[in-house]
């Protein structure tokens, strides 16, 4: 048992061990499906933040002379019937696709992790309240209901942030109440509250740091979903209305004209469906590094 | 002709973190009528050896590397598929550790028994069912014709083993291997199993391989042992030879494992000894879906200072919750609880904080009990800093010492608890309960998730540390042969009620209850 | 078993009510009239027009008659299609929409179903892997997206199906039904394989094993029933999905069924029609989570027994 370090006192001297955040991302890069996603995604959000300056041509730009012509040198994604640049408008589509699904996840998650945390540690008859609302919220037919408040209080992006953050926050408020509450159960929180912790400090040292997996990957897979409530509300023309534009538009307007312009509905949809994809392969590459069950309430 | 026998036979998991070697070249064999035991420790390969041979290990990662398993002139490690499924259940059966997870929850327990008569004896459904109504009377179950539609949920554990069993003879296999059968059980069930076992190995003379980690269960029930450590048979022969003059070290030091004999310190007089907790018609209820059960029913003992007080019950008779209740880690309902003689009961937390210093816990589970992302240094330091015992360089010297304390190299202070084995987070964690010096720890069960020879180390470490410090202790266990070890006097709880109290050797020679018989009994063997 | 259906009905009508009242003051509080066409209408015929709908009592007076009305299941009269109640036209919209949905769950119970449960069986071969891809395309390509590309392709460049209606010509059924079942059967795929997967690593499986069960007796009688219980948690969600999908794949395939009455009545602010199809939508899928919680309770034997009543 004894070694020759016996004598040393400087705890850095010592060898350090592998925390599990490390083995994860040790885990996660041998994901080769999650980290090609990551990459895209970085690569593709970085392309949207620099649109305004990376774009080929203005967003208003519009060539009627030209009219819609097939992906050329000039036009690598071609042109719409207006004659503007497609890539540039799935560019810009783009900021406003990938905004919408980060702004409404991190409304989701606000709420959600609050929700759920408060539920989960306080317990008892609070517990059964909050998640009873949560139960009865969750029985409400929220698709038809954001298409009805679309429709009533008119098309504005705030509306659709908030709308759509609504929906999203109940899974995340039950997998995070879930998870307090597994982890309040378990001795080394009971070790805590031995040990003269307080309820503060041992939320912020013993049960967030342990409830995070879950909140990460379901975060990452919140956002796809977000981003195809979107497209579809906007599809349905009830979402992001012209001159603003993103992927879900821009797809209802490829589809109009599809049979004399594919690439008009291939683009932007590819652009949707690869961004979808990376977000959902990078979720279930860190499903399996941090080793997050499926969550059953 | 042996009934069973196994020639080097080899297996290993090719694994993406290398490959294990589980079993590694072993050999041995099984007659009629014989009972067979295999010993060894968690990892020992014990379980995948017999696994193997009827193809119960998943392939990949599992691969049989070589050997040959001859059965009834079959080669069960080269054979069909088909062929294997006819003997399996068929004439080798088996019985598993856990009956709570080893019964298919979704199907009634006659169904389940019915199975292998249908499948294999090609019975009708009526047929199967009489018989395996006349074979759950044999195997001790109640009201058979009522328990055949019932769902394995409705049954206690010992019930549900007693199914397992009855699935496993209903084919009438010429051999019966039993996988820790009970070890998953209460252990007053525990004896009954071990008997049920061994009239129906004796009524028809099949042969029995008899899987164990525990040397003390196999000593009435084998004809012969196998000691298995890291995949090799380290000593075989006659049960008497193996148990009674033992060759290896190995098996020398798993028997000497077994808790046995009374503490090696005389116990301190009690009458000049001071009381330092006192439980007064303590009941702790807990509300479980609207229904109040009541864990612990007007419990009253003292403990005294400097001794170690055992607390002794089944799963379920509110032993642990006796422990949380004094620690104020559950709310008791009424009584009282007295620290030197200071009510703790209606304390807040803040008034609770100096006392915790002064009152520690050191829990069953080790992989539950620490906190997997913190580092060692994180868990040790996080109390003394807390109650200001040391900071700084001298905070690392404290963290380094307790180190020491506790029998873990300094070296590894910066791990995390996911790096190290059960023996040693339970280190850990005893030395995060001691790091505030306290004078009264409560140890639940500290040992019983842990291999023999990890459990006697674990223990001599308790009683060498609670010499050291001069503490006081209230230790919970099931097992009253590690208590008579370590403890001075004892109490015993049944449903939450307490039946009787004494001098640990007193009562261990003279019980008064019977309970506390049937719990002696249990572990006399 | 009963009682726990009741009681499931009981907590159902609080929701329901719920939603009836959002709807409605929703609804009342939208800016903007029913009667604000293009043209500027006569502010006397427009007040017979609200004295027609009792738009000029007071709300709660309209809310309250409302209610009434909807306990003897009359939805009302249709603003935009004069002559025509809200009851007709969903008499006459859903037939087409509850067709094409249980095609739909078909769809995706069959195809998703079989492709999960074949992928647990041989974990990380290249049939799980291809199944579990396709899964994860349908995942990511949404049905607006899905339908148009498979009218291109089998509508327009190959000639195969017809790229629109519904029960018009021969084969206009396939292609919507395939569009809005394919997501539904890629998470079917999914949830069942994990099902399957956690199924077949329990303890009790290797007991069926060891019993010397045939492989087949092993899976569907010891481990399907466990193993689909998830997809069965599903069907609830899957089915409210199913019908907000059915807005876009009538949109895109030109069906007159419930989900095209929809779209439209919220373009053309059709406010009684909105308010009866919510209602009655939201009924719909409150109902069908029932149904997959009692058929969830149901094959759950612990869960039965707790409800009272064995087997």
């Amino acid at each position: 048992m004894t070694s020759q370090a016996e004598n040393l006192t400087n705890i850095d001297q010592f060898e350090s061990g592998r925390s599990l955040w490390q083995d994860a991302w040790s885990r996660l890069k041998r994901n080769k499906l999650a980290i090609i996603g990551l990459s895209l995604l970085i690569f593709i959000g970085l392309v949207c933040i620099l649109t305004p300056w990376i774009a080929p041509y203005s967003y208003e730009h519009q060539n009627l002379a030209l009219g819609a012509t097939p992906p050329s040198a000039q036009h690598w994604f071609g042109t719409d019937n207006l004659g503007r640049d497609l890539m540039t408008r799935v560019m810009y589509g783009g900021r406003v696709s990938l905004a919408v699904g980060l702004i409404a996840t991190a409304v989701a998650l606000t709420i959600g992790v609050t929700w759920g945390a408060i539920a989960g540690y306080t317990g008892g008859k609070v517990d059964t309240i909050m998640m009873r609302l949560v139960d009865i919220i969750y029985a409400l037919p929220f698709m038809i209901f954001i298409v009805l408040l679309m429709v009533v209080f008119g098309r504005s992006l705030l509306l659709l942030f908030l709308a759509i953050g609504a929906v999203e926050w109940l899974t995340m408020a039950r997998i995070v109440r879930g998870q307090v509450q597994t982890l309040r159960q378990l001795e080394f929180v009971e070790a805590a509250i031995s040990i003269g912790l307080s309820k503060a400090t041992i939320i912020r040292r013993h049960i967030i740091p342990n409830a995070l997996g879950p909140v990460i990957v379901y975060t990452t897979l919140t956002i796809p979903n977000v981003m195809l409530l979107e497209a579809f509300l906007s599809f349905l023309g009830l979402g992001i209305q012209p001159p603003q534009s993103s992927w879900g538009v821009l797809i209802s307007n490829g589809v109009e004209g599809m049979e004399e312009y594919p690439w008009l509905l291939i683009f932007p949809g590819l652009a949707l469906s690869i961004v979808l994809f990376s977000l959902n392969f990078l979720g279930d590459g860190l499903r399996d590094a941090l080793d997050v069950r499926a969550s059953k309430d | 002709m042996a009934l069973l026998s196994i020639e080097n036979l080899a297996v290993s998991f090719y694994t993406r973190n290398g490959i294990t070697r589980a079993v590694r070249d072993i050999s041995f064999s099984v007659e009629l009528g014989e009972t067979l035991a295999i010993v060894g420790e968690s990892g020992s390969g014990k379980s995948v050896s017999c696994y193997s041979m009827l193809g119960l290990i998943p392939c990949p990662p599992g691969k049989i590397e070589s050997g040959k398993a001859l059965f009834d002139g079959v080669d069960l490690l080269n054979c069909s598929d088909t062929k294997l499924r006819e003997i399996r259940g068929n004439k080798i059966a088996m019985i598993f550790q856990d009956p709570m997870t080893c019964l298919n929850p979704y199907l009634t327990v006659g169904e389940q028994l019915v199975e292998p008569l249908i499948y294999h004896k090609k019975l009708s459904r009526a047929e199967a069912k009489k018989k395996a109504i006349d074979l759950m009377t044999e195997v001790g179950i109640r009201t058979p014709e009522e328990n055949f539609d019932a769902w394995p949920h409705e049954f206690s554990g010992g019930m549900r083993q007693r199914v397992m069993i009855a699935m496993a003879l209903i084919a009438e296999p010429q051999l019966l291997i039993a996988d820790e059968p009970t070890t998953a059980l209460d252990v007053t069930i525990q004896k009954q199993i071990l008997d049920l076992i061994a009239d129906i190995q004796k009524k028809r003379n099949i042969g029995v391989i008899f899987i164990s980690h525990d040397l003390g269960v196999v000593k009435n029930l084998a004809d012969k042992v196998i000691v298995m450590k890291a995949g090799q048979i380290v000593e075989q022969g006659t049960a008497q030879e193996v148990l009674s003059n033992p060759k290896h070290e190995y098996t020398q030091k798993l028997l000497a494992a077994i808790p046995s004999g009374a503490k090696d310190t005389p116990h301190h007089n009690n009458s000049d000894s001071q009381i330092l907790v006192q439980v007064k018609n303590l009941v702790t209820d807990f509300k479980v879906k609207g229904n109040v059960f009541r864990a612990v029913n007007d419990v009253s003992f003292n403990i005294y200072s400097k001794e170690i007080l055992g607390l002794v019950g089944e799963s379920g008779s509110g032993k642990s919750t006796i422990g949380r209740s004094i620690l104020r880690l559950v709310n008791a309902s009424g009584g009282s609880v007295t620290y030197h003689s200071e009510e703790l009961l209606n304390k807040n937390a803040q008034q609770m904080k100096p006392l915790r210093r002064k009152m520690q816990m050191i829990f069953q589970d080790p992989y539950a009990s620490l906190n997997p992302r913190m580092t060692i240094y994180d868990t040790l330091a996080e109390p003394m800093k807390l109650h200001g015992i040391a900071k700084g360089a001298e905070l690392n010297q404290a963290v380094l010492k307790l180190m020491d304390d506790v029998g873990l190299a300094r070296a590894f202070v910066r791990k995390y608890p996911h790096e190290f084995s059960g023996g040693q987070r339970q280190r850990i964690a005893i030395g995060r309960a001691i790091a505030t010096k306290p004078e009264f720890i409560v140890a639940d069960e500290p040992v019983s998730a842990l291999d023999v020879t990890i459990q006697k180390q674990i223990l001599e470490l308790i009683g060498y540390l609670v010499d050291k410090h001069e503490l006081s202790m209230l230790f919970i266990s099931h097992d009253l042969a590690v208590v008579r070890k370590l403890c001075d006097r004892v109490i015993v709880l049944k449903h939450g009620v307490l039946v009787e109290s004494g001098e640990v050797e007193t009562l261990w020679q003279n019980p008064q209850h019977d309970y506390t018989r049937d719990l002696l009994q249990a572990v006399m063997h | 078993m009963l009682r726990f259906i009741f009681t499931r009905l009981l907590q159902a009508i609080p929701v329901l009510l719920v939603v009836i009242t959002v709807t409605f003051f929703l609804v009342r509080f939208a800016p903007g009239g029913p009667f604000d066409g293009e043209r500027k209408v006569d502010p006397s015929v427009l007040k017979a027009l609200e004295a027609q709908y009792n738009l000029d009592q007071p709300l709660i007076t309209q809310y309250f008659s409302y209610l009434g009305d909807l306990i003897q299941g009359d939805l009302g009269p249709s603003f935009k299609y004069p002559g025509r109640s809200v009851n007709e036209l969903i008499g006459a919209g859903f037939p087409i929409t509850a067709e094409l949905g249980i095609y739909a769950i078909l769809v995706a119970l069959a195809i998703g179903g079989c492709a999960g449960v074949l992928s647990a069986l041989k974990p990380n071969s290249t049939r799980d892997y291809v199944s579990m891809s396709a899964a994860m395309i349908g995942i990511c390509m949404p049905a607006f997206l899905l339908g148009p590309l498979l009218i291109l392709i089998f509508g327009i460049w190959l000639e195969w199906l017809p790229v629109s209606g519904w029960g018009d010509l021969p084969g206009d059924k396939v292609l919507p039904s395939l569009t809005l079942g394919a997501v539904y059967a890629a998470y079917v795929a999914r949830l069942s394989r994990g099902g399957m997967l956690e199924v077949l690593s329990q303890d009790y499986i290797r007991t069926a094993r060891a019993k010397g069960l045939p492989e087949h007796v092993v899976i569907l009688k010891h481990g399907l029933r466990a193993g689909m219980l998830p997809v069965v948690a599903y069907l609830g969600p899957a089915f409210a999905g199913i019908l907000s999908g059915s807005f876009v794949i009538e949109s895109v395939f030109q069906i007159h069924g419930l989900g095209r009455f929809y779209v439209l009545a919220a373009f053309n602010r059709d406010y009684t029609l909105i308010m009866g199809c919510t209602v009655f939508l939201a009924a719909l899928i409150i109902l069908f989570n029932l149904f997959s919680d009692v058929l969830a309770a149901y094959l759950n034997p612990r869960l039965r027994s707790q409800l009272g009543g064995k087997s």
